[in-house]
């Protein structure tokens, strides 16, 4: 077996091939990298078109050190998924310029279809999907083209190659639904892999969420087993802070595990199911408060729920919540002196003029403080002036301009200096549903942050200080409580309905997709299994099933390939068909083993008034059928029309 | 050592290949069915089998759903070349149909007709004989087409054609799809004429009057004979010929009446050497049209003649010897 020589159109569409996979990379990589992949396409095609020889070793390898000098520069040691996706653009690239026997070919192609799949790794949507299936299609046309000695017609290998990839669908199929998915990662992943990922921070420094609320990603969304609860009970609890250091709180060490939180529920329990973005922290948000958590989780001590590993893909859970209880009927030592501590030095003014309501009977203390921001001119915005190092001082007594955090973490610092028991609760607040998948869609921009004040028998008791100042930021969310349109994302805004309309209705196609493809994992695998099976399965019997049907399907495929002849007929077949079904109508049949001319003089003693009509229609078969080197488009045009023209006068 | 491990791989190599199914011919004609048809990766698949299960491995560790998408997906796609690639070979029946003979050391092309069986076009099928080039033909549906099969000669006599080998890797040439295929058809081969330029014998034909030498047989012009593809141009008439009135070649007395036997006696050396000289007799003699016979011995013994039956016979002889 020789070597195959490929020809110049196969050089073409490797090329072309590959530079659509380029171009798909090329949103996730800096510029130059795409130009440099492109310059060595280009490169490879004019060696070809002046016949040149391909270059050797001591022209590549400057090149090579070149480019791994500028990887460096745009990378620095942060050497983790963008510098190597990019090494492998490149060098997939570079590799063109040596490849010219059927092997380098095959390797190339073989390289190529690996990269289409590592933009997944960047964005797995619906669309990238979808953009992912032409260079696969264009790779498969190639794979067929250099399997031919010569070549053959584009379309013809374009439509073959889209035949292969629908037959190979069931098989895909059944492999996508039974395959054991490992949990991964089975090494280390480096860590700017998961740097898109946005979510609630472990701390507060006055100006961290509105960070958030500038970006309008999805944070999860719920779906809910009965009716939507109302917008004002849509507290999703996040990390709770109640360390103060200067300006910044902090959750509290953890280590009094000992001590779980007493939660007793009042009222109706809402069951829902979360779908939560990956977001690279232990979060696990919950609507306040949960009776049931999920398995992966494990409540912290102020009864915020935390996963054992860091979320890094979207993960699905089911929970209970109530949204009325009492939480922590009692406070022991230790928890009541977590909840007061604060700095008195740090904001002085604050902590006397909250020393003053200590007197005051606790609810008087809150609505004191609520009636300081509701009754004098503070305002919220998402823009607030920037503070001194007595930020809170600074905010009730000066700018009075901020948002959630400004108002609960003031709020929460005249609790503590009123002598009541208080802390920060994270998360996010409220929600918008989605009319067209019944749903919630809660946002990165939904983040918020509030307070928790202990009282006397009524346990932890929600306050929310913004809805003081703002309550259409509880009622309606964000877009009606903030002023400044511009500083919010397009989809928070107000008005534009008609884009809201048709970004509700491609959430829920993304909503479908995250929960049916993307969140298809080991977990999702087994529970779906078992509810079809109705039975406990193992990873090993979802491996013996896959075997099983993966077998059947194999064995479909064949069978249906492979049957002993392929009823497929060609236009010229198709057409002659058409024709005996219309001697047929007459009473006259074709013997399978007559051949064309035989049975049309047979057909001209039956019908001598037809004779030139039937014998050109035979002979025109004949010729188109047997002598063709390629089908004669003019010819079977003819055929066509004559046959369609034929219609033998009915004889009695 | 190293000539017992070449034996030995000898040795397996022929236990392996008595275990390969092999397409019987009947009357020449062998049809590729289901059991004869061997299919195993290609030898380029191994990277995109290593492709396959890189892609595995991201797709674990990354844990991403759409890798493991594409990943099946290939892997199915694999799975559908392998049906097509099987079924682009199986059903074609190859008929031996035969072979004009030529001289050892030439190629002999034996006549092949494929017939398409099951109704769909084959491409980028390649056909040989075992150790000889081969050649690539696609074909459609319903259709036979016949191809010369290079077959390189060795030895003179009757050659049994080798095993015919097929196989294609089409569609996307990560499967290699094979089947033998073995004929009793042999085919003849003559001996190697000479290079040697030793004048012909001149033993005259004791049956005939006369003692005319071999080559003297134009001298004589008793006329026109009408022109024949074959005719030494030294003999045509151009004069005559040039009025227009068709070509004429000369006609000489004493041609064709005189005629000359080779004899193996007349040759020396071992018997190759003598079979390689009365080839090139045979050859010459029947090029330049005088009627010669054969005598080799033990009653193979062939009366003057100059037809083109005659010549062949007397190669076969010479071939067969």
């Amino acid at each position: 077996m020789k070597q195959k020589q490929l020809t110049t159109q196969h050089l073409h569409w490797l090329l072309a091939s590959l530079l659509v996979v380029v171009l798909l990379h090329s949103v996730n990589l800096p510029l130059w990298i795409t130009l440099v992949a492109v310059a060595f396409g280009i490169w490879r095609y004019m060696l070809n078109k002046k016949q040149w020889a391909l270059p050797k070793m001591h022209i590549l390898a400057p090149v090579m050190l070149m480019i791994c000098i500028g990887l460096l520069f745009s990378f620095g040691n942060n050497f983790g998924r963008d510098a190597s996706v990019s090494l492998f653009i490149i060098m997939t690239a570079m590799k063109l310029l040596e490849t010219k026997t059927l092997r380098d070919y095959m390797l190339v192609i073989s390289i190529a279809y690996f990269a289409v799949a590592s933009m997944f790794i960047f964005s797995q949507s619906a669309s990238t999907f979808l953009l992912s299936l032409i260079p696969i299609t264009l790779l498969t046309t190639t794979l067929i083209q250099i399997s031919l000695p010569q070549t053959i017609s584009r379309i013809y290998s374009l439509k073959l190659a889209v035949k292969l990839l629908l037959q190979s669908v069931p098989l895909m199929l059944v492999l996508f639904v039974l395959f054991p998915r490992l949990p991964g990662p089975i090494w280390g992943i480096s860590k700017d892999a998961y740097s898109g990922m946005t979510g609630l921070n472990d701390s507060i420094e006055l100006g961290d969420v509105s960070n958030l609320i500038q970006n309008s990603s999805v944070a999860f969304r719920v779906q809910f087993d009965g009716a939507i609860p109302p917008r004002n009970m849509l507290y999703w609890r996040g990390p709770v802070l109640s360390q103060q250091q200067n300006n910044k709180w902090l959750a509290a060490n953890d280590n009094s595990q000992a001590k779980q939180a007493s939660l007793e529920p009042i009222g109706a329990k809402i069951n829902y199911t979360m779908t939560l973005e990956p977001h690279n922290r232990l979060w696990l948000l919950l609507l306040d408060m949960p009776t049931t958590i999920p398995k992966i989780a494990t409540l912290k001590q102020a009864y915020s729920a935390v996963a054992k590993e860091p979320i890094r893909t979207r993960i699905r859970y089911q929970a209970v919540s109530s949204l009325q209880y009492i939480l922590d009927k009692t406070l022991d030592t230790s928890e009541s002196k977590i909840a007061l501590d604060i700095d008195a030095k740090s904001n002085p003014k604050s902590f006397k003029l909250a020393s003053n309501w200590s007197h005051l009977p606790p609810e008087e203390i809150i609505s004191k403080a609520l009636q300081m921001f509701n009754q004098q001119t503070f305002i919220y915005t998402l823009r607030p002036p920037r503070l001194s190092n007595s930020a809170i001082d600074d905010f009730l007594f000066n700018t009075k301009k901020g948002f959630c955090e400004h108002y609960a973490t003031s709020f929460v610092y005249l609790m503590r200096a009123a002598g009541m028991p208080a802390r920060i609760v994270t998360g996010y607040q409220g929600g918008e549903v989605n009319p067209n998948g019944n749903y919630l869609i809660v946002r990165q921009s939904d983040a918020h942050a509030w307070a928790e004040v202990w009282l006397k028998n009524k346990g932890w008791v929600r306050i929310d200080p913004t809805a003081a100042v703002a309550p259409e930021r509880i009622e309606l969310g964000i877009d009606q409580a903030v002023t400044e349109v511009d500083a919010l994302p397009i989809f928070v805004r107000p008005g534009a309905q008609w884009l809201k309309n048709a970004y509700f209705n491609w959430d829920n196609i993304n909503n479908n997709w995250n929960q049916w493809v993307l969140g298809y994992d080991n977990q999702r695998q087994l529970d779906f299994l078992q509810k079809i099976s109705g039975k406990d399965l193992s990873m090993t019997d979802i491996a013996i099933w896959m075997i099983a049907i993966m077998l059947m399907t194999m064995l479909i495929m064949a069978a249906f390939l492979l049957n002993k002849a392929s009823r497929e007929l060609n236009p010229v077949q198709r057409a002659y068909a058409k024709h005996i079904k219309q001697l047929e109508k007459y009473g006259i049949f074709k013997n399978p083993s007559e051949g064309a001319l035989d049975f049309a003089h047979r057909v001209v003693n039956i019908i001598p008034e037809q004779a030139t009509n039937i014998l050109e229609i035979a002979t025109l078969y004949n010729a188109l059928q047997y002598n063709k080197t390629k089908v004669d488009k003019q010819n079977l045009q003819l055929l066509k029309d004559r046959i369609r023209d034929f219609k033998p006068a009915r004889h009695d | 050592m190293l000539k017992v491990r070449q034996r030995l791989y000898k040795k397996i190599k022929q236990r392996l290949q008595s275990l390969i199914r092999v397409a019987k011919s009947v009357d020449n004609i062998a049809t590729l069915n289901a059991r004869q048809i061997y299919i195993l990766p290609s030898r380029w698949s191994i990277f995109y089998i290593l492709m396959l299960i890189a892609l595995l491995i991201g797709a674990i560790n990354y844990t991403l759903s759409l890798a493991y998408f594409v990943l099946f997906l290939l892997a199915s796609l694999a799975h559908t070349a392998m049906l097509h690639t099987w079924r682009n070979l199986a059903y074609l029946q190859i008929s031996v149909i035969g072979a004009k003979p030529v001289f050892v050391g030439d190629v002999i092309e034996v006549s092949l007709e494929i017939k398409e069986l099951k109704n769909r076009d084959r491409h980028a099928i390649h056909i040989y004989f075992a150790d000889n080039p081969a050649i690539t033909y696609s074909i459609q549906a319903n259709q036979s087409i016949r191809l010369a099969l290079p077959l390189i000669t060795s030895q003179r006599g009757y050659l049994r054609i080798p095993r015919i080998k097929t196989y294609t890797e089409y569609p996307l040439s990560l499967f290699h799809a094979w089947s033998n295929v073995d004929s009793v058809f042999e085919c003849l081969v003559y001996p190697k004429p000479s290079q040697e330029k030793k004048p012909m014998p001149s033993t005259v034909d004791t049956n005939r009057k006369g003692n005319d030498a071999a080559y003297q047989g134009d001298e004589d012009f008793i006329g026109h004979k009408t022109y024949q593809i074959g005719d030494l141009p030294s003999k045509v008439d151009w004069k005559a010929s040039s009025r227009g009135i068709g070509m004429y070649s000369k006609k000489y007395a004493g041609e064709a009446s005189k005629s000359i036997f080779l004899d193996w006696a007349h040759t020396t050396g071992d018997k190759e050497t003598r079979i390689s000289q009365l080839t090139r007799w045979v050859i010459d003699a029947h090029a330049a049209k005088i009627k010669y016979g054969l005598k080799l011995g033990g009653g193979l013994d062939f009366a003057p003649n100059n037809t083109e039956a005659h010549y062949h016979h007397c190669l076969a002889a010479l071939a067969t010897l």
